[in-house]
C-alpha cells in the first residue's frame, strides 16, 4: 500500500516538475545566449493561461482531433507511471517494462500524427510524416539499448534494472552501460524533438516537426499537448538518470530515504537539463535528411553496447 | 457432437452451400444460402478447433474408399491442426457475414454464383489442409485451396490486372506444388505416403536428403506464405480478388504456409542443424523489412495491406526460425516459447488483417476508388467503418492495448531471452534481429498512420470520396467481430497463450505451467506485462485529460483551419500519401531506387513561361526484376522454341506421336 501511494506521488511529482524542467532549460539557454530570459516558472503561467482560453477548432477536423490530445496525455501519463523516480521498489514493474514504455510513447506519437493530419492542412501533414519517420528510425536504437541493459540485469523492468545497477556498480561504469547511455541520449533528443533534430523554439518554419503537428490546436487542448511534451522530456531525463546512474535512489520506503532521494533526483534533473541547454546552444539544427545519419551513429553505439554486454554478463 | 459429426457438418454445409449457389432460383438466394452455409461451417469449425486445442487429444481416421489408387486418405485432428482450423474460421466467419451486403451487386451477374460456390470450395480446401495426415489428402486439399483462390482472383473478367495477377499466382503456386511433391517423395520411405510413417523415418534421412527436404518445403510453403523472394505474386493477387476473399487469402491462406512449415519442420522432421533455424530467421527478417518498406511506398489501399501481410509473415518466421534454432540447439523451453509467439502472432495477424481487408473493401465499395490519393474525409461519411478500421490500424501499429502489441512485446522478450540463455556465438545475431524487428514495428506504425490519416481524415480528395455512403449493416457487423477480437486478445492475451501451450507440448516442446492471470508472465522472461491494467491506466488518464480540457465551460468556436495564416484550404493543398512517405524514400534510397521524371512544357516565346509540368515518381522493383526477369525471359525463349514444331501439318503431328511413344518407352526402361 505504501509502495502504491509512493508510486502515485512519484507520478504527481514528475508531472508537476515537467513544466519547470522546460522552463529551467529555456532559462539556461537564454543566459548562454546573453539574454536575460523568462523565469523558470514561465511555463506554469503559460499553462494556466492556455487552459483558461477558448478553443478554435478547424471545421475540417473530425473527432480524432478531439481524441488526440486526450490519448497523447493518457499515454504520456501511463508511460510516466512506469518510471521509477525516487524508489526502486516499483509496483509499476507489475504493469510493464521498458518495451511497454516505448510502445506507450509510440501510441502518443501515433495519435499526435493523426491529430496533425486531421484538419487537412499542409503543415500538419508535413509534421506528421516527419515525426513518424524519426520515431520509426529511433526504435531500433532504443530496442538495442534496452537489450544491452537487459543482458546485464536479466530483466527489462525499470525498477529491476535500477536495482541491479545499484547492486553491481562495476557494470554501471563498464563500456556496455556507457555506450548504451550515449545511444539513449541521442535517441532521446530525437524522441522529444530537441536540437539538432527539431527546434523546440520554432514556429512558422518549414523545418519544424512537433510544432507543425500541433499548429491547429488552441486553448486547453494546446495546454494538454504542451504539458504532455514537457512530461515526456522529463520522464526520459529521469529514465536516463535512474537507469544509467541510479545512485541516490531510495531502496527502502521510509521518509528519510525518500526525502533524500527526491533531493537527489532534483539535482540530477538540474544537471541533465543544464547539459541539454548547453548542447542546444552549441549545435545547429541538422537538415532533415541528415538526421538518419545521426540516428545511425546512435544505433552503432547501441549495437556496440549490446556486444560488450555479452562479455560482461 | 463428436468429431466426425462436426467434420461432416462443416464439409457438408460447405458442399451444400456450393451446390445451392449454382442451382438456387435467383442470384440473391444463391448469395444468401451459400454464405449462410459458409457461416455455419465456420462457426462449427471454430467451436471444433477451440475444443480440440483445449482437450489436446488426437483423433485419426483412415479410409481406403476415397482416392484409393493413392493409398486412401487419412485425417488427423491434433492441437496444431485444430489451431489452424481456428485461424481459418476466425477469418471465414466475418468474411461470410460480410459477403451478404458486399456481394449484392453480383446478384444480377452470372459470375456471382461462381464466386459464391468458389468461396465455399476455397473454405473447404483450407479446412481440409490442417486435417490431412497423408500426402494424397494433403496435396488434394492444397490444390483445391489453390485452384479455388486462383479462380476467385481472376473472377472479374473486366479487370485486366487481375488476369496478369492470376498468371503470377498460378505459376508460383504450381511451382510450390511441385516442390512440395518432391519434398514428400523424398520423405516417404518405400512409397508409404502416410505422415505417421514419415515421422518414424525422417530421422534416418541422409544429410543431403534432409537438406533437400528442408529447402524444398521452405520454398513450397514459403511461396504460399509470401516469404521474400517468393512473395511477388502476393501483392498482385490478394488485392485483385473480391475483398472478402482478399481477407481470407491474407488472413488464412498464407497462414497455411506457416502451418506447413510447422508441420514439416517441427512435427515430422527431427531437430535440425542450427544453420536451418538461422536461415529461417534471416528470411523472416528480410521478409519483414521488405514487406514493410514496400507497404510504406505503396498508395493502392489493398496492396498496402498485402505488403503488410508479407511483413507480418516475416514477423512470424522470425519467431519460427528462432524456435527452430533453439530446437536444434537443444533449448526446449526457448524453442517452445518461440513457437508459441509465432502461433500467437499468426492468430493476432489473422484477426486484424481480416478486419483491415474488410474495411478496405467497404471503402472501395463506397468510393469506387482504391488509391489513397483519391480518398480522404471518410471518417465523416463512414463513421462506423472508420472507428472499426481505426481498431485494426492501432493493432497494426502495435500500440497498447491492442493485440498487435502483445505479439510484438513477446517477440522482443523472446529475442532478449535467446541472447541471455545461449552461447555468445549463437546469441550474437539476435541483437541484429531485435533491431530489425524494432525498425519494422516503427515503420509499420508509420504505414498505419499513413493509411488511416490520408484515407479517412482531412478533406475528401475526389467526388467518389465526397459522395461515399456508409457500408450496409451486415458489412459493419462483420467488421465488428474481428475488431472485438483485436481488443479482447489485446487485453487478455493469456487466454490464447495458455491454450497455445497445449499445441507446443503436443509437438514435443512442453512449455510448463503458464500463469493464467491477466498479466503476461513467462518463464525465462524477467519482466511482465499487464495489458488490462495498462488499459485501465490509459482510460483513467484519458478521462482525466478530457475532464480538465472540456469539463469546465470551455468556449469552442468552429472556424476554418488556421494553417499559419493561409487563407485557402482545399484538398489540393493537403499532404498526399506519396508526400507522407517521401522522407522515408530518401532515407532508404538504396532500397527503393526511386525514379523521378520531370517533363516541362514551356511557352515557345520564352523558356521562363511554363505551360505544364509533369512529374512521374515511382519505385523500381529491382529485386523482382533481377530474380524473375531472367526466368520470364527464359520461359519465353523455351516456348518460342517449342512453338516451332507446331507447323499445323497433320502428317508431321502423326510422325511425332510414335517418336514420343518410343522415347517414353526407352525412358521407362532406363529408369527400371
Amino acid at each position: 500500500m505504501a509502495a502504491l501511494l509512493l508510486a502515485a506521488a512519484e507520478l504527481v511529482l514528475l508531472m508537476a516538475l515537467a513544466p519547470g524542467v522546460v522552463g529551467y532549460t529555456r532559462w539556461v539557454k537564454a543566459r548562454l545566449q546573453g539574454r536575460r530570459g523568462a523565469g523558470v516558472l514561465q511555463p506554469y503561467r503559460e499553462l494556466r493561461k492556455t487552459f483558461g482560453k477558448s478553443m478554435v477548432i478547424a471545421d475540417s477536423a473530425s473527432w480524432i482531433f478531439h481524441l488526440a490530445p486526450w490519448v497523447v496525455t493518457a499515454s504520456t501519463v501511463a508511460a510516466a507511471a512506469l518510471v521509477p523516480v525516487v524508489s526502486v521498489h516499483q509496483p509499476a514493474d507489475q504493469l510493464g517494462d521498458l518495451f511497454a514504455l516505448m510502445a506507450l510513447l509510440i501510441l502518443g506519437t501515433v495519435f499526435l500524427a493523426l491529430g496533425g493530419l486531421d484538419p487537412g492542412t499542409a503543415f500538419g501533414g508535413m509534421g506528421s510524416s516527419r515525426e513518424m519517420t524519426v520515431a520509426a528510425l529511433t526504435e531500433p536504437t532504443l530496442a538495442i539499448a534496452v537489450l544491452a541493459l537487459a543482458l546485464t540485469s536479466g530483466s527489462t523492468s525499470l525498477g529491476a534494472i535500477a536495482g541491479t545497477v545499484l547492486a553491481n556498480p562495476a557494470n554501471a561504469i563498464g563500456p556496455g552501460h556507457a555506450l548504451a547511455f550515449a545511444a539513449f541520449l541521442i535517441a532521446m533528443l530525437a524522441e522529444t524533438g530537441r536540437l539538432p533534430i527539431d527546434n523546440p523554439a520554432t514556429h512558422l518554419e518549414l523545418t519544424m516537426i512537433h510544432e507543425a503537428m500541433i499548429l491547429e490546436y488552441s486553448g486547453p487542448y494546446l495546454a494538454l499537448l504542451e504539458w504532455a511534451a514537457a512530461t515526456k522530456l522529463t520522464l526520459l531525463l529521469v529514465l536516463a538518470a535512474n537507469m544509467f546512474a541510479p545512485w541516490g535512489i531510495a531502496t527502502a520506503i521510509e521518509p528519510g530515504a525518500v526525502a533524500r532521494s527526491v533531493g537527489v533526483i532534483l539535482a540530477k534533473l538540474l544537471v541533465l537539463a543544464t547539459l541539454l541547454a548547453v548542447l542546444e546552444t552549441r549545435v545547429a539544427k541538422l537538415r532533415l535528411f541528415r538526421v538518419p545519419e545521426l540516428l545511425a551513429v546512435s544505433f552503432t553505439l547501441a549495437l556496440l553496447a549490446a556486444t560488450s554486454s555479452f562479455f560482461s554478463r | 457432437m463428436t468429431i466426425p459429426d462436426t467434420l461432416l457438418l462443416i464439409f457438408g454445409a460447405l458442399a451444400a452451400g456450393a451446390i445451392a449457389a449454382l442451382v438456387a432460383p435467383s442470384g440473391a438466394w444463391a448469395r444468401r444460402v451459400s454464405l449462410a452455409s459458409a457461416f455455419l461451417a465456420c462457426a462449427a469449425a471454430l467451436a471444433l478447433g477451440i475444443q480440440a486445442v483445449q482437450s489436446g487429444a488426437v483423433w485419426i481416421w483412415h479410409s481406403d474408399a476415397v482416392l484409393s489408387p493413392l493409398g486412401g486418405i487419412t485425417l488427423r485432428l491434433d492441437p496444431l491442426g485444430a489451431f489452424f482450423l481456428v485461424i481459418v474460421a476466425v477469418a471465414g466467419l466475418p468474411a461470410s457475414l460480410y459477403g451478404v451486403g458486399y456481394l449484392r451487386h453480383l446478384d444480377a451477374r452470372p459470375r456471382g454464383r461462381a464466386v459464391h460456390a468458389l468461396m465455399n470450395a476455397f473454405l473447404a480446401g483450407m479446412y481440409a489442409v490442417p486435417l490431412a495426415d497423408n500426402v494424397a489428402m494433403f496435396l488434394f486439399a492444397w490444390e483445391v485451396m489453390a485452384l479455388a483462390s486462383y479462380l476467385l482472383v481472376v473472377s472479374d473478367p473486366e479487370d485486366e490486372t487481375a488476369a496478369a495477377a492470376g498468371v503470377w499466382y498460378a505459376v508460383m503456386t504450381h511451382g510450390g506444388f511441385l516442390a512440395l511433391l518432391a519434398a514428400f517423395l523424398l520423405l516417404a520411405p518405400d512409397q508409404r505416403l502416410e505422415f505417421d510413417a514419415m515421422r518414424a523415418t525422417a530421422g534416418g534421412l541422409s544429410p543431403a536428403a534432409t537438406m533437400a527436404v528442408v529447402l524444398l518445403s521452405v520454398a513450397a510453403f514459403g511461396s504460399k506464405a509470401g516469404l521474400v523472394p517468393l512473395h511477388v505474386w502476393l501483392p498482385r493477387a490478394h488485392p485483385a480478388a473480391p475483398s472478402h476473399v482478399s481477407a481470407l487469402m491474407s488472413a488464412a491462406m498464407v497462414k497455411l504456409g506457416v502451418y506447413g512449415v510447422v508441420r514439416l519442420l517441427f512435427d515430422i522432421m527431427p531437430p535440425l542443424p542450427l544453420g536451418w533455424g538461422a536461415l529461417l530467421l534471416g528470411l523472416g527478417v528480410l521478409t519483414a523489412l521488405t514487406g514493410v518498406l514496400y507497404s510504406v511506398a505503396e498508395t493502392h489501399l489493398k496492396r498496402i495491406l498485402a505488403y503488410s501481410t508479407i511483413e507480418n509473415v516475416g514477423f512470424i518466421f522470425v519467431a519460427l526460425g528462432f524456435a527452430l534454432l533453439m530446437r536444434g540447439y537443444g533449448h526446449g523451453a526457448l524453442a517452445a516459447m518461440g513457437l508459441m509467439v509465432a502461433l500467437l502472432h499468426t492468430l493476432n495477424h489473422a484477426v486484424f488483417k481480416t478486419l483491415l481487408f474488410l474495411a478496405a473493401g467497404a471503402v472501395v465499395h463506397a468510393t469506387h476508388a482504391s488509391s489513397l490519393e483519391a480518398l480522404g474525409g471518410l471518417i465523416k461519411r463512414m463513421p462506423h467503418t472508420a472507428v472499426l478500421c481505426l481498431v485494426g490500424i492501432l493493432a497494426l501499429a502495435a500500440v497498447p492495448p491492442f493485440n498487435g502489441f502483445t505479439s510484438e512485446w513477446l517477440t522482443f522478450q523472446l529475442l532478449i531471452a535467446g541472447a541471455r540463455y545461449t552461447a555468445p556465438s549463437l546469441a550474437i545475431m539476435l541483437p541484429l534481429a531485435l533491431a530489425a524487428v524494432a525498425l519494422v514495428a516503427g515503420l509499420a506504425a508509420l504505414s498505419a498512420v499513413r493509411l488511416f490519416g490520408i484515407g479517412f481524415l482531412a478533406l475528401p480528395r475526389t467526388e467518389g470520396a465526397r459522395e461515399a455512403r456508409e457500408a450496409p449493416l451486415s458489412m459493419r457487423a462483420a467488421m465488428a467481430l474481428p475488431a472485438a477480437a483485436c481488443v479482447a486478445l489485446g487485453l487478455m492475451p493469456t487466454v490464447a497463450l495458455t491454450r497455445l501451450a497445449a499445441v507446443t507440448s503436443d509437438l514435443g516442446l512442453p512449455m510448463g505451467q503458464l500463469d493464467t492471470g491477466t498479466s503476461l508472465v513467462l518463464p525465462l522472461v524477467g519482466s511482465r506485462l499487464a495489458p488490462l491494467a495498462i488499459a485501465a491506466l490509459l482510460g483513467g488518464a484519458g478521462l482525466g485529460a478530457a475532464f480538465i480540457s472540456r469539463g469546465r465551460r470551455t468556449r469552442v468556436r468552429i472556424d476554418s483551419a488556421w494553417n499559419c495564416g493561409r487563407i485557402i484550404q482545399s484538398p489540393r493543398t493537403e499532404y498526399t500519401a506519396a508526400a507522407f512517405a517521401e522522407p522515408l524514400k530518401r532515407v532508404f534510397t538504396g532500397f527503393y531506387r526511386p525514379m523521378h521524371e520531370v517533363t516541362v512544357d514551356v511557352h515557345p516565346a520564352s523558356p521562363y513561361f511554363v505551360r505544364a509540368m509533369t512529374l512521374r515518381a515511382d519505385v523500381v522493383p529491382w529485386m523482382e526484376q533481377a530474380l524473375y526477369g531472367p526466368v520470364v525471359r527464359g520461359a519465353r525463349l523455351a516456348t518460342d522454341l517449342v512453338s516451332r514444331i507446331h507447323t499445323g501439318s497433320i502428317h508431321w503431328y502423326l510422325t511425332l506421336l510414335p517418336i514420343a511413344l518410343f522415347a517414353l518407352l526407352l525412358l521407362a526402361r532406363w529408369i527400371r
